[in-house]
């Protein structure tokens, strides 16, 4: 069974076509990309499948089941501006908040919750900084803060919404492993990206999104520049396009 | 006037009012100064300002109809938050022009009802900037049973409010109720605002909210020990005010508010770790030490910096 299942989505935010009649699967053991320009509807598409905005139509399937806040077992990884770095707790306190909904209302956390957040920390390799203020990070061990918080949950399917923006490039390529690892022991990732080159190089299978899905194959079957020239609007002597063919 | 003979009017039953402005005043400066560490941290000074603004008109009522002034400000500043939540709701007006609109509304209304009744100008005072006189006992328990109950409700609430104020989206994503904790959290901050009013008054209540967590905040990066130690400050804070104010004759919110500040500016100047004095002093030794050892620099140790 697919970790994912995205039938014939229709979302309108403000009375605005935003997704479209959009179809796609996520099955274990893929790291997907989901690619396309601003405002092409990437994390209205991840909100959606976390069912945090009702879609007109359409289905959205986790593991099956149609999603649900809190029933559904997502990892979500959001941007990370949306996390609030100055609220005074540790990197392990953050991390065990991704489990509030789950200990549920009028508990306090028990040992297979401190059990979860301690492995997500050592997943991501942060366990030297475990007892840190969060404030005191920096970007790349706030990204991983953000994906060890979802994993804290865990999730068969990760979504990741630009985890590698704002980020230099050896964090980058740290990223990159940790989710191409998490992929290899079979969780299904979809992850929203602008990183081009990091997609196509990690990324097992990519998914052109543009309202709705343009294209989606391997990188090697997305060379073709027309997809990529309708996806992002883009003219023939885009650089964009040398990107793609070169992957 | 000194300690002893503070305590011996404390003893003295021809001034049972001042036990009694001495027990509320520290339980209402505790109770806000837990609650106030959530209005800091989610940066909702501006809805603590509005709700204290809001429970006007209510109070207002109250004395009209001569009822429990604490009842009547509750149910008028709930009605606001709750206004205020579900007006939110809906993202054409911002939250903040909202709380503009409801709040001053709010306390015209307030200004307009009491305006009805007869040898206002008083007791108008006294809503504004407190007082610790004419205390009913009723007022005494209801303060302290109300105290409690926020206390309990922060303490069964408080991983939910968190995990909010850290992350909405997320929050909502793990099947939070986004929307109820927010109203839970105001309806918290009304009631710590309006069992505070007796003493402190509605102007400058919103100190008592503010002031002991933003001190706070700047003592510590742990969220437990932000905690304890500002309803310690806010508590300590309405000990040594109400001590001045009997001693000096002063107006016992102003008195009591000016102490907490005065805590406040010394967390900002000396505070171990993020305080002006020693971070100057940091650094300057930091330079001294780069320019002694000139001949080979010494990598100058620069904290891993914050991006994005």
């Amino acid at each position: 069974m697919s970790a994912l299942v995205v039938e014939g989505l229709d979302v309108d935010l403000g009375g605005r076509p935003v997704l479209r009649d959009v179809r796609l699967r996520v099955d274990h053991g893929e790291l997907v990309g989901l690619v396309g320009p601003n405002g092409a509807g990437k994390t209205t598409l991840l909100r959606s499948v976390l069912a945090l905005i009702r879609s007109r139509s359409g289905r959205v399937l986790v593991a099956g089941v149609p999603s649900r806040p809190g029933r559904s077992a997502v990892g979500y990884v959001p941007q990370r501006h949306e996390f609030a770095w100055e609220f005074p707790v540790s990197v392990e306190q953050a991390v065990l908040s991704g489990r509030t909904g789950r200990i549920g209302l009028l508990r306090r956390p028990g040992v297979a919750d401190w059990r979860a957040a301690a492995e997500a920390i050592d997943r991501v390799r942060l366990g030297d900084l475990r007892g840190r203020p969060v404030g005191e990070l920096s970007g790349g061990q706030r990204q991983r803060v953000l994906v060890a918080r979802a994993l804290a949950l865990e999730p068969e399917l990760l979504l990741l919404d630009e985890p590698f923006t704002g980020l230099d490039l050896p964090t980058q390529e740290l990223l990159g492993d940790l989710f191409t690892g998490l992929a290899a022991e079979g969780k299904a990732l979809l992850m929203t990206t602008h990183d081009l080159i990091g997609a196509m190089s990690s990324c097992t299978r990519l998914i052109l999104l543009n309202q709705r899905v343009v294209a989606e194959g391997t990188p090697a079957e997305l060379r073709d520049p027309q997809v990529w020239i309708r996806t992002f609007g883009v003219s023939e002597r885009s650089p964009l396009l040398r990107i793609v063919q070169a992957g | 006037m000194s300690i002893t003979d503070f305590l011996a009017d404390l003893l003295n039953p021809d001034l049972a009012f001042l036990p009694k402005a001495l027990a509320i005043a520290v339980m209402s400066s505790v109770v806000c100064g837990v609650v106030g560490c959530y209005v800091v941290l989610r940066g909702m000074a501006f809805i603590g300002d509005a709700v204290a603004h809001a429970v006007f008109p209510g109070l207002a009522v109250a004395f009209v109809l001569q009822g429990s002034l604490v009842l009547g400000g509750a149910v008028a500043g709930i009605a606001t938050a709750l206004l205020i939540a579900v007006f939110a709701q809906h993202r054409r007006v911002k939250e903040d022009s909202l709380i503009g609109v409801f709040f001053v509304a709010a306390f015209a209304l307030g200004i307009v009802i009491i305006s009805r009744a007869p040898g206002y100008a008083g007791s108008l005072q006294q809503f504004l900037f407190g007082s610790i006189t004419g205390i009913p006992d009723r007022d005494l328990y209801t303060v302290g049973f109300t105290g409690l109950t926020i206390l309990a409700v922060v303490f069964l609430l408080h991983k939910e409010l968190v995990a909010v104020c850290l992350d909405r989206e997320m929050a909502r994503s793990i099947g939070l109720r986004v929307f109820w904790l927010d109203i839970a959290l105001y309806v918290l901050v009304t009631l710590a605002v309006v069992i505070s009013l007796q003493t402190i008054g509605n102007i400058l209540v919103l100190a008592l909210l503010i002031t002991p967590a933003a001190a706070a905040r700047l003592l510590t990066d742990r969220l437990a020990v932000m905690m304890l130690l500002a309803p310690v400050i806010g508590g300590g804070s309405a000990l040594v005010g109400l001590y001045l104010s009997w001693s000096y004759d002063l107006p016992v919110g102003g008195t009591i508010v000016l102490v907490a500040t005065a805590v406040f500016l010394l967390a900002w100047l000396f505070a171990p770790r993020h305080g002006q004095v020693l971070r100057r002093w940091r650094e300057s030794r930091a330079r001294v030490g780069a320019e002694a050892s000139q001949v080979t620099p010494a990598p100058v140790e620069v904290p891993e910096r914050v991006m994005g």
